[in-house]
């Protein structure tokens, strides 16, 4: 694929998925920018898991310094032109807003943060290096999702050299393959990459380090390996005929769609879970064409993992749910794509906070499509391979102020860390981590 | 208690002969440059207007106004080029002439400019006095154009030619004569004095101030763009009221000088209005609001001062007019021992810390951070509060990671303590910043401290009394 190609999103994609939240215009830009009240040590630059500095790039807008408001925000988080789109501003930068507090809306951060990042990128995106020296010391990222590409980033800017891992075609981890598309657009998030690439930082695509010997090489080759690996494949549903080529799981669906693989869905289709990723993949059905779109969640409305705005707006699309419901089977005539139905039965709580399912009330309904979104595994064989690197629950071990992991030639940071949070999340590792690194081959190359 | 079922009289006769059913006149401008203005303006209910300055035709150019925006909002301060009336004189004398004949009860003035030869003053005075003029106000104050002409402010700069022109107008004239006033001079007592000694029945205060609004960062031309020039231009709108309040306090406040004074500069509601009125203005004129919004801006000028009235029990204009001039004193009078401190209610605060910030760079280093032990104590400057922001590790909250964190310790106030700031009493020095830069109404309060010392001022700790402050009731 041509680099041209890439940063051209899909005309169909981009027919089917409108953005949710469309740009600001210049002046609702400068007026919403006026409203910012320039608190000191803000709220919501604590509330940025990257500590973004939100008034300031606020205040460059209002004062028509575009320039400096994009750098501002890359300064602190180079995916700044992301994570303005995908951020969960409602729980981080916007919930903190001290306007919550003074009968008023919040300032809209993330649609400012956008507009400041779209005058960069129509400007021609250039970034100025920290340290333009290049200095002794190189390291490996394995996985090019976010986690890695803040780190090399921030590895670039300090001058030593970087290479990034990744088995797959495209960089990006989630964000090329797995954010909801009316948020951030595949080629969005590639032509963002561009500007990691441009720093110096050197990909290797295709190249699984998922073996010892893998390992062991990278180990020799370079001085320090930083694991942005993330999660691995999703749960599948364990139930009888949950194998079905009907049954798809979230994020395959996911990245069917945005790669172009899958632009059609027809009829009835069912999601199982109601985390974000589960609402994610029921919007996505809607969209493309699904006649019906239901959520199967065992537990009740009060437990599900979803932002509670991702599932507001999830309803007004016309989503439905159903809450106590567990998936016992699926029904499919052999040899056809689609299914017929999900079996499912009733669930209730039990007195110790677990759920007791009720075998009498089975009920079936109807659907052409199961998309199960129950959750990541971890990478537990990769990270068993990684020698000396613990693992707790699935989750790597690291000190957070560093990100070094138990073996003092590995870091990490990102979804393999906390186990799969937000892109903001996976940048503030990574950058963090990136410092920590630095100066450790600052001391190591003298 | 006072009384409030009564209906306040808001209409003033200025100079003890002009009057006018409310005290807003529209001034001198763009808003009253023909008759079929002025009479939409009288049917919106303005009580008077000076007519657009009369004088020898003149041409003005295109491109005339320029402003100043901040923050978002248009035109806190405008800024024009534009001459007097560009109109024959004879066509404005019987616009004049039509406009009295059907609003005999509003008042209607003429702006006067004339080169400086007495005959011609005597000549413009007796025809606009013909066409029925109510008064007359002399354009003293016009900064640009026709200054460079030996007119408008040429003429208020200097207050020999004022007091002579005054004079020669005063021979003639019938009807009360006002002066307008420039207040690009360094003091403008001197010229207010000078027209006081010509004979001048009023004054008018303040005319525009000389300004550039500003440069266009990507022409590197200046504001307004006359094919690639500007000029100076005179400026007004709500920047320039306490310029003018001060200006007019002066004037009001010099026996020499005082005389029946219309007050003019960035009025543009009826706060502003009452607050002119309240140094001594008999009436107000008004031009930026109008321009900027329309005549209809009066409505709420003459409701919201007569509701203000009714609430202060003020019955009529002269039963507050200069009750506030007296409480402007010269800063040797003030009384150094009172003392207030800032107080900040913490139910109301939202934490913005703003106000930490002001008094940390901007005033006494007297706010503190410091409510709660992890915030590091008191004398922790800005930065270094920053610094340990910059350094906390934040993660996007997840109801499934994150459930053992959820149950968050019991704050008192909306607002987290640790954002609250403190005011140390004994170091505030009552300077106000803090209150001022607060976005949130009643949060900070001044509040006075009883400090057991008798009043005493500069002047009287040391020993001057030749001119002892003059008492307030």
């Amino acid at each position: 694929m041509s680099t041209a190609q890439k940063f051209e999103a899909n005309p169909e994609l981009v027919a089917r998925f409108p953005e949710i939240h469309p740009p600001l215009d210049q002046v609702s830009a400068l007026t919403e920018a006026n409203r910012c009240l320039y608190c000191f040590d803000a709220p919501c630059m604590a509330a940025c898991p990257t500590h973004i500095d939100v008034p300031r790039f606020i205040k460059k807008i209002a004062q028509g310094n575009l320039r400096g408001s994009a750098l501002t925000i890359l300064d602190a988080n180079i995916l700044g032109a992301s994570c303005a789109r995908v951020c969960p501003v409602d729980v981080l930068c916007e919930g903190a807003c001290v306007f919550h507090r003074y009968n008023s809306q919040p300032i809209e951060i993330g649609r400012l943060q956008r507009h400041a990042m779209d005058a960069f990128w129509q400007d021609g995106a250039e970034l100025e290096r920290k340290a333009a020296a290049e200095r002794p010391g190189c390291v490996a990222c394995i996985g090019a999702g976010p986690a890695s590409l803040s780190f090399a980033a921030e590895m670039r800017m300090q001058g030593f050299r970087v290479t990034v891992f990744e088995r797959k075609p495209l960089p990006g981890g989630l964000n090329t393959y797995g954010v909801a598309e009316y948020k951030l657009r595949s080629s969005d998030s590639l032509r963002e990459i561009e500007l990691v690439r441009s720093l110096g930082v050197e990909f290797r695509f295709g190249q699984d380090a998922a073996s010892e010997a893998a390992l062991t090489q990278l180990e020799k080759d370079w001085e320090f390996i930083f694991l942005g690996i993330g999660l691995g494949r999703m749960r599948e549903l364990d139930i009888p005929g949950g194998k079905h080529p009907g049954v798809v799981d979230a994020l395959k669906f996911i990245e069917g769609y945005k790669t172009g693989g899958l632009l059609e869905v027809g009829g009835h289709v069912v999601v199982v879970g109601a985390g974000n990723t589960a609402i994610d993949a029921a919007r996505a059905a809607l969209r493309l064409g699904a006649e019906s779109v239901r959520m199967l969640y065992r537990r009740g409305e009060s437990s599900m993992s979803a932002f509670s705005f991702e599932y507001e707006q999830a309803k007004q699309e016309g989503v439905l749910f159903h809450w106590w419901t567990q998936p016992v089977g699926i029904v499919a005539k052999e040899n056809s794509p689609k299914l017929d139905a999900i079996e499912c039965v009733r669930t209730e709580p039990d007195s110790n906070g677990g759920l007791r399912s009720n075998a009498e009330s089975r009920f079936a309904i109807l659907c052409d499509m199961v998309i199960p979104a129950i959750g990541q595994l971890p990478l537990l064989e990769f990270l068993r391979s990684c020698r000396g690197v613990k693992v707790d629950g699935g989750r790597v071990i690291v000190d957070r102020a560093t990100g070094q992991t138990s073996n003092p030639k590995y870091f990490a940071g990102g979804d393999c860390v906390n186990g799969g949070r937000e892109v903001v999340d996976a940048v503030a590792d990574g950058k963090r981590t990136a410092l920590a690194v630095a100066k450790l081959l600052e001391k190591l190359h003298g | 208690m006072v009384e409030k079922n009564f209906t306040p009289d808001l209409s003033v006769k200025f100079a003890g002969k002009i009057y006018s059913p409310n005290p807003f006149w529209l001034a001198s401008a763009p808003p009253t440059n023909c008759g079929e203005q002025v009479m939409r303006a009288f049917d919106a209910g303005w009580g008077g207007a000076v007519w657009k300055t009369l004088g020898d035709p003149i041409v003005n150019v295109s491109s005339r106004y320029s402003s100043v925006d901040w923050n978002g909002q248009r035109m806190m301060g405008l800024n024009n080029i534009e001459l007097i009336t560009d109109r024959p004189l004879e066509v404005n004398l019987r616009e004049i002439s039509e406009v009295k004949k059907r609003y005999p009860k509003r008042a209607v003035i003429a702006s006067l400019m004339v080169e400086s030869k007495r005959e011609a003053w005597h000549k413009i005075v007796q025809q606009t006095e013909d066409a029925g003029a109510d008064g007359l106000e002399l354009n003293f104050g016009c900064p640009h154009g026709m200054s460079e002409r030996g007119m408008g402010s040429a003429v208020g700069q200097v207050p020999e030619y004022t007091e002579m022109i005054t004079a020669w107008v005063k021979e003639k004239a019938r009807t009360p004569v006002l002066v307008k006033l420039t207040p690009n001079i360094s003091d403008i007592r001197v010229v207010a004095r000078a027209a006081k000694r010509g004979g001048a029945d009023g004054l008018s205060a303040i005319n525009t101030i000389n300004s550039i609004t500003g440069i266009d960062l990507d022409t590197l031309i200046p504001r307004p763009n006359v094919d690639g020039k500007s000029s100076h231009g005179g400026y007004c709108g709500p920047a320039v009221k306490p310029i003018a309040l001060n200006m007019v306090h002066q004037v009001q406040g010099d026996p020499d000088a005082s005389l029946p004074l219309s007050g003019i500069g960035g009025i543009s509601d009826w706060r502003g209005a009452a607050e002119f009125l309240l140094l001594g203005c008999s009436n107000v004129q008004v031009c930026t609001a109008v321009m900027h919004y329309g005549y209809r801006i009066v409505e709420d000028m003459t409701d919201g001062l007569a509701n203000w009235m009714r609430e202060k029990g003020f019955a009529a204009i002269a039963d507050f007019q200069g009750k506030s001039l007296e409480r402007v004193q010269e800063w040797k009078h003030l009384n150094l021992n009172y003392k207030i401190v800032a107080r900040i209610r913490e139910e109301k605060c939202i934490g913005c810390e703003l106000c930490y910030t002001a008094c940390w760079d901007g005033a006494h280093q007297c706010i503190h951070l410091d409510r709660v032990a992890t915030n590091g104590g008191a004398h922790m400057t800005p930065a270094m509060r920053e610094a340990i922001s910059k350094q906390s590790i934040a993660m996007t909250p997840i109801p499934k990671l994150d459930q053992a964190a959820a149950a968050n310790c019991e704050e008192p106030y909306a607002t987290p303590l640790a954002r609250i700031p403190r005011v140390d009493m004994d170091e505030c020095v009552g300077c106000n910043l803090c209150a001022l830069v607060c976005p949130v109404e009643g949060c900070i309060t001044m509040d006075e401290v009883e400090t057991g010392l008798a009043a005493q001022s500069w002047a009287q700790r040391m020993g001057d009394v030749s001119n002892p402050a003059r008492k307030c009731d």
